[in-house]
C-alpha cells in the first residue's frame, strides 16, 4: 500500500515537473523544475530496487548536469522572451506529434503485455540474492569491463573537448613564459653591488 | 500491485513530454538540451524497470552508461552552445544558418 501509494506520488510528481520544464518561462525555474523530476525519478527507481542507478541519478544529474545547466543559463545574457516566439504556432504541431507518439508507445506496451517477446535473461544473479551495488559492481568490473573503461574515455574526451572549446586566451591573464623563463641569464638579473660604509645604496 | 506496465506508462508519458518541448522550444538551445535530458531520464527508467522486473541486471549497467554518455552530451552541447553565444549574442537556432542547411 505504501509502495502504491509511493509510486504514484513520485510518477505524478515526475510527469508534472517535466510539464513545468517546457512550460515555464523562465529557464531558471525550468532547471529547478528538472532537478525536482530527477529527484523524483530516482524515487521511481528506488522502488524497483536499483538503488545504485538513483543514487547515481542525483549525483550525476541533480549534482553535475543541472548545475551546469544553471551556471550556462545565468551566464550568458539572454534575451529569452524572443527565443519564445513561434511558441503557440508550433503547439498545435507538436500536440500532434506527441499524440502520435503517444498512441504508437501504448500499442508497444500492448503488445508487450500480450505475450513475451523474449526469454528472460539468466546471465546475472536474481535481485534480491546479494544487495543491488554488490551485484552490479560485480557486472560492471567483470563482463563490462572494457565498456566502463570506455565509458571513461567518452567522460575524458567530453571534458577535455568542453575545455578546448570554450577556453580563450583573454590578454590580461598571467601564464607561464617558459621560453622567457630558461632564456634569462644571471648577469641579466642579478645586480652585485658594495655599498660603501654611511653611504648607502644607489640603485 | 505495481507492475511493468505502470512503469512504461510513467516513461512513456515522460519521453512524449520530451519530444513535445523539443517542438514547442524549437528557438531555445538550453530548453532543447533539458528536453534531451527528459528523453534519456525516459529511457533510464524503461531499462531499470525492465531490469527490475526481468530480473536481469544488465539493463541497471545500461542504465548507467546512458547516464555517462547523458553527462557527456550535456557538457558537450553547452560548450558549444557558449562558444555559439560569443559570436552571435544569441542562442536562437535560426542564427545558426552560416551552412545554409
Amino acid at each position: 500500500m505504501i509502495a502504491l501509494l509511493a509510486f504514484y506520488l513520485f510518477a505524478t510528481l515526475t510527469i508534472a515537473s517535466a510539464v513545468l520544464v517546457i512550460f515555464a518561462r523562465n529557464p531558471v525555474h525550468s532547471v529547478l523544475w528538472l532537478i525536482l523530476g530527477f529527484f523524483n525519478a530516482a524515487g521511481l527507481m528506488l522502488l524497483t530496487g536499483a538503488e545504485f542507478i538513483a543514487m547515481l541519478l542525483v549525483i550525476v544529474y541533480v549534482g553535475a548536469v543541472a548545475v551546469l545547466f544553471l551556471f550556462v543559463v545565468m551566464m550568458l545574457d539572454i534575451d529569452f522572451s524572443s527565443l519564445r516566439s513561434g511558441f503557440n504556432r508550433n503547439l498545435p504541431f507538436g500536440l500532434l506529434i506527441a499524440l502520435v507518439l503517444l498512441s504508437e508507445i501504448v500499442i508497444a506496451i500492448g503488445a508487450h503485455q500480450a505475450g513475451p517477446a523474449f526469454a528472460r535473461g539468466a546471465s546475472a544473479p536474481p535481485a534480491n540474492a546479494v544487495p543491488n551495488i554488490e551485484a552490479l559492481g560485480t557486472l560492471l568490473y567483470t563482463r563490462y569491463l572494457p565498456i566502463f573503461e570506455l565509458a571513461g574515455f567518452v567522460l575524458l574526451v567530453a571534458m577535455i573537448g568542453a575545455i578546448v572549446l570554450t577556453h580563450r586566451s583573454r590578454g590580461d591573464s598571467r601564464g607561464q613564459n617558459a621560453s622567457r623563463q630558461i632564456a634569462r641569464r644571471p648577469q641579466d638579473a642579478v645586480k652585485l653591488a658594495k655599498p660603501v660604509v654611511g653611504e648607502g645604496m644607489s640603485l | 500491485m505495481i507492475g511493468l506496465p505502470h512503469y512504461l506508462t510513467v516513461a512513456a508519458i515522460l519521453f512524449v513530454i520530451g519530444v513535445l518541448g523539443i517542438f514547442l522550444n524549437r528557438r531555445n538551445v538550453i530548453l532543447m538540451l533539458m528536453c534531451i535530458e527528459l528523453l534519456l531520464l525516459a529511457v533510464n527508467i524503461n531499462l531499470v524497470a525492465f531490469s527490475a522486473f526481468l530480473g536481469d541486471l544488465n539493463g541497471q549497467v545500461f542504465a548507467m552508461f546512458v547516464l555517462t554518455v547523458a553527462a557527456a552530451e550535456a557538457a558537450i552541447g553547452l560548450a558549444i552552445m557558449v562558444i555559439f553565444f560569443r559570436r552571435r549574442g544569441t542562442i536562437a537556432i535560426d542564427a545558426a544558418d552560416q551552412m545554409r542547411g
